[in-house]
């Protein structure tokens, strides 16, 4: 029998959007907050640039135009009332977070010093504004610690190292989750009032990427899979700079302290693709830029990089700033940045779609009814405020807003709600799955079956996409799928930190995941922020200005559409 | 270029001892540690277990011993080591091994929870953020890049002998809160450091400062701890 654990709520994923519904929590609900890593090795830690807020310390800025920013950004995809909620909050999230105790860099007045960032600017668009609340380039690493520290301090029951393999659910209500326990293999299940998915991203689909070993999408993955709907899945953010070859991210903040992209031939490109902002351009716009130089032939050395020039800023303010990402190239690359231009390329980076939210959190079936028992957060929920393209320093506002939204959701309603009956043997489906690939003794290693779907996604699904690639990239991961289901196996079956069988199982997930990113792109027939179809070069509101939703039932997928909150700001032509 | 690993192995469940691995991997210099472990678990031997996130030295997860030394698998490259095969990889020193290269952290995250790592801010909210001088967050600039990996406790000369003592990281986690003006129990803290298990445990070996991934000068974090103590309590 596996073990049983009661709680009012139970909260998966320990990053920042976790944590802060947590704490939102604490001290209201019995909370168990479960994560397949250690809190502090969560992926919100290897966010560097900062987080975006219209305190205006630095000059005078508005919630408006973080709004508009956000908006534009988003490519007109971004729900506008969502937006509002963001840009409006954002000042008092960033005080909240000061008060925990965040050591944010200070001006020599005292208050939080603030610097430029992709894509935010003042007065709707006339140039950039210092917006991004920062911590050297360690910002999301020192919010993380933070906010971990005020779960220690509330007494907030974790349970490390077990990962999610199966919500349960009753009559389309969710009542619980099956977890796996690391350490001794054992599944346990927990029995809750209200789940909280907040398991972040799956850059893993793609070959080169940003994110870490663990972004497997688990959470968005076990929603589709019960036949919830996926939300704007195509939105795939590269970003556009990554270390050339490893992918690790090299922040914008570089060029919002003044770093410079240039070509094989030393030209300042981004003057022809963004006259207003040039470097500072949103991040889709700087990736199609980098793609653009490269296929025509003016990538270094004709290769398939360019540098990011950093030399200029001087070795003072790069140690000051930006020492981690000048200790990643030095200690990667063997470069000092102070003497030195970087090789950087595009890098997947982020997912603008996931599980669909209202702003409270509560993750919303196709029909935009709430899902009984089941809220999400963060990357691996789409609420949706970044649209088609995300703003740097919006994502670590995202999380920090709408976590606690969702905490402050659940402390309300949870109270009233009873705990629904658990199905007989909720572990069953999981039990038989993992005994299946267990028993096996031979097929296909899960990492054969990774890295074709990864060179395949990076191939066909990337920066540009066109139906012809998007369809052979199908039939791929759907068959890689198939494979996965007969053929895979693993070299270990022992019960003990088997991570043989932890990194089959993420598999599964990627390749569910990889396939709604497919769908959704081959669905849409237009390019809207970091979606881009050589094949439709255009945005196309007349048919396609609405969020594209994936689910499926017993018989078939469906893809069908959503209408976009346009409250502020009507479409307008997108140019920097 | 082809390399030489000798691995640590033990499932104490299985094995009665533990025994170390050999395993040959081609690898480019500029490859990481943890990209050849991987290459391992993935192509030849699943049954390894080592813990990983990141992969760019920002999560702390993939401490373990390379050639005797603590450090993290993703920060060391191929070319550091390729002189002194074969390599070897242990798990981190002072820990019980839960598997391989997986250890117990439980100990050493408790004594991090020891140390009240948070802000202790007193009643007053303002409705913006607090001032704070520049300088004065200039003290914190190092021992904010600590990453709990653990590399410095494994190190500790001290720690290897006397698990009471409190060691390097949450002695570092300590600093945190002592010398950031906003916290209102500077005074109370220092009281909670200052024994023998404490501050004053440290015996000034430097093997901490020696390993530790992020740089920061953990033995002088704590040698100015020490400093503080005598200077507000005595």
């Amino acid at each position: 029998m596996p073990e049983r654990h009661t709680h009012d709520v139970v909260i998966v994923g320990s990053g920042l959007a976790g944590l802060r519904a947590a704490v939102e929590t604490a001290g209201r609900l019995n909370v168990a907050l479960i994560s397949k890593v250690f809190p502090t090795r969560s992926h919100s830690g290897a966010a560097q640039g900062g987080i975006a807020a219209a305190l205006g310390n630095e000059e005078p800025d508005s919630w408006e135009w973080h709004m508009f920013d956000t908006v534009k950004g988003g490519d007109y995809l971004t729900d506008q009332d969502a937006a509002e909620v963001l840009a409006r909050d954002a000042p008092r999230a960033v005080y909240e977070l000061e008060h925990m105790g965040v050591p944010f860099n200070r001006n020599p007045d005292g208050t939080i010093a603030q610097r430029a960032f992709g894509g935010h600017t003042r007065n709707f668009g006339e140039a950039p504004v210092r917006r991004a609340c920062y911590a050297s380039d360690r910002t999301g690493r020192v919010i993380l610690d933070t906010l971990y520290g005020q779960c220690v301090q509330r007494g907030i029951q974790v349970y490390p190292e077990l990962s999610v393999v199966d919500l349960v659910v009753r009559d389309r209500v969710v009542c619980g989750v099956v977890a796996l326990d690391w350490a001794t293999g054992e599944l346990h299940i927990f029995h809750a009032k209200a789940v909280m998915l907040a398991t972040g991203g799956f850059g893993k689909v793609f070959k080169t990427t940003s994110n870490c070993f663990a972004n497997t999408g688990d959470g968005a993955a076990l929603v589709y899979r019960h036949g919830f709907p996926l939300q704007d899945m195509e939105f795939v953010q590269f970003h556009p700079t990554g270390i050339y070859g490893l992918g690790v991210l090299i922040s914008e903040a570089a060029r919002g302290e003044g770093g410079i992209l240039r070509n094989r031939l030393g030209e300042r490109f981004m003057e022809r693709y963004a006259p207003t902002i040039k470097d500072l351009a949103a991040r889709d716009v700087v990736s199609r830029a980098i793609m653009s130089e490269i296929r025509a032939g003016r990538g270094i050395d004709g290769r398939d990089f360019v540098h990011l020039d950093l030399t200029h800023l001087g070795k003072e303010r790069l140690a000051e700033r930006l020492s981690d990402i000048s200790s990643f190239v030095r200690i990667y690359l063997g470069i000092d940045p102070a003497e030195a231009p970087i090789p950087v390329q595009p890098t997947c980076h982020y997912m603008m779609g996931g599980i669909p939210t209202d702003v409270d959190g509560q993750a919303l079936d196709a029909q935009g009814r709430p899902i009984a028992g089941l809220y999400a957060a963060g990357e691996c929920a789409c609420v949706s405020v970044h649209g088609a393209n995300r703003l740097g320093c919006n994502s670590l506002l995202d999380l920090v807003v709408f976590g606690r939204r969702a905490g402050r959701h659940m402390a309300a309603q949870v109270p009233k709600t009873d705990l629904v009956p658990l199905p007989s043997q909720s572990d069953a489906f999981v039990r038989e799955r993992m005994a299946q690939i267990k028993e096996r003794t031979k097929g296909v290693r899960p990492v054969l079956l990774r890295e074709r779907m990864q060179q395949e996604m990076m191939e066909r699904c990337g920066v540009y996409r066109t139906a012809e690639g998007l369809e052979k990239a199908l039939e791929t991961v759907r068959g890689l799928q198939e494979e996965f289901r007969r053929n895979v196996f693993l070299d270990y079956r022992g019960d003990r930190y088997n991570t043989d069988l932890m990194e089959a199982l993420e598999l599964e997930s990627l390749l569910t995941l990889a396939e709604v990113i497919l769908v959704s792109a081959a669905s849409r027939r237009e390019s809207r922020g970091a979606h881009s179809r050589e094949d439709y070069p255009e945005r196309d509101d007349r048919n396609h200005l609405h969020h594209t939703l994936v689910f499926r039932d017993e018989t078939k997928l469906h893809v069908t559409a959503k209408p976009v909150s346009i409250t502020r700001f009507q479409p307008k032509p997108r140019v920097y | 270029m082809e390399l030489t690993f000798e691995i640590f192995r033990f499932d104490p469940e299985v094995d009665t001892a533990p025994r170390y691995q050999t395993y040959r991997v081609s690898a480019d210099p500029t490859e990481r540690i943890l990209d050849c472990l991987n290459r391992i678990k993935w192509e030849q031997d699943g049954s390894l277990s080592f813990r990983m996130s990141c992969g760019h030295g920002v999560c702390g997860s993939d401490a373990v011993r390379i050639n005797g030394r603590c450090a993290l698998a993703c920060q060391k490259l191929v070319k550091d080591v390729a002189e002194a095969q074969p390599v070897r990889v242990e798990p981190l020193p002072s820990f019980k091994v839960l598997k391989d290269l997986v250890v117990d952290l439980e100990p050493f995250f408790e004594k991090v929870h020891w140390v009240k790592p948070y802000l202790l801010g007193g009643p007053e909210a303002p409705e913006k953020e607090r001032l704070q001088n520049p300088e004065e967050r200039k003290k914190l600039d190092h021992v904010i890049r600590c990453i709990l990996c653990a590399c410095c406790v494994a190190s500790c000369p001290v720690t290897a002998e006397n698990d009471r003592f409190l060691g390097p990281a949450p002695l570092v986690w300590a600093f945190r809160y002592i010398f950031d003006g906003r916290d209102k129990e500077k005074e109370n803290r220092l009281r909670r450091v200052d024994t023998p298990d404490g501050a004053w445990g440290c015996r000034n070996h430097f093997e901490c400062t020696r390993v530790c991934p992020k740089e920061i000068p953990v033995t002088k974090s704590i040698n100015i701890i020490k400093r503080e103590i005598e200077k507000v309590l005595r």
